[in-house]
């Protein structure tokens, strides 16, 4: 017998948790994203040869970098939310609010990556 | 509403209570060495000599492959051991914090014991075949 489980994925997908629930999930996919990413990088410069040179020529690209800035900069940014509501767990009623400090220091510097990203990319 | 607390006796302490702690302890370590990575690179000149991209690369993990391809004319105080032990640090806690998530994410989704125990086996020998590779990258590049 395994764990029971009362949930089904699809139903814990179709949750409607709102803001929280976002972040939860977003955090997911933000660390198995850089796991993907940090994983296959350190292979690649192991190994070497033409796959290591392929799979650098689509690290640079400009699509795959929003990605992974995407990842990286919102796993951090709400990495340090969790850190910090954790460790400090009265700070917890002051959660909601947290969320939305987290959105007004994410959004600014996401943008300003986009910008240089796309930026750098338009002038070839 | 007032969140409870409940001692640390009563609590319980097992292998997953301290991998929740080193979770968060090692967020905030990797912090600490982003931010001693930035401030190196802006001391050993980083302002005129690399753009925003490349310095978050060095920033992420200070291996001097990450400044290869930069305007920095001299590679040999990026290349000091301190930035090799910086970057063995960063991959420790960089790969340990990772493969454990990855693991929560797995153990969340899937509840056969048999399949729960040779994942987790392989995602530790993953994560310390991770390390070896990361470590061995940064001391000969």
């Amino acid at each position: 017998m395994g764990l029971s489980r009362n949930v089904s994925l699809w139903q814990g997908l179709k949750y409607q948790g709102q803001g929280p629930m976002l972040t939860f999930i977003l955090h997911r996919i933000g660390g198995l994203g850089i796991v993907v990413f940090v994983s296959v990088h350190l292979l690649a410069s192991y190994f070497g040869g033409e796959v290591g040179i392929f799979l650098n020529s689509v690290y640079e690209h400009w699509a795959f970098q929003l990605v992974v800035f995407f990842c990286a900069l919102f796993h951090a940014i709400n990495g340090l939310r969790i850190v910090i509501l954790d460790l400090w767990p009265k700070l917890i009623e002051h959660q909601r609010e947290a969320i939305w400090i987290e959105w007004a220091v994410f959004l600014p510097l996401y943008a300003m990556c986009v910008l240089v990203i796309l930026r750098t990319a338009l002038s070839g | 509403m007032k969140p409870r607390t409940v001692s640390f006796t009563q609590r319980g302490f097992d292998f997953e209570t301290f991998m929740w702690f080193f979770t968060r302890v090692s967020a905030l370590v990797m912090y600490a060495l982003a931010l001693t990575g930035l401030v190196g690179a802006l001391i050993m000149g980083a302002r005129t000599q690399m753009n925003l991209a490349d310095l978050m690369r060095w920033v992420f993990t200070p291996n001097v492959t990450h400044v290869q391809n930069t305007n920095v004319p001299d590679l040999a105080p990026w290349t000091t051991s301190f930035w090799k032990l910086v970057a063995s640090a960063f991959v420790f806690f960089a790969t340990s914090h990772g493969l454990h998530g990855l693991l929560s994410v797995i153990e969340d989704y899937l509840t056969l014991p048999w399949l729960r125990r040779t994942l987790r086996i392989l995602v530790l020998l993953l994560t310390l075949f991770m390390i070896f590779v990361g470590v061995y990258l940064i001391w000969t590049s």
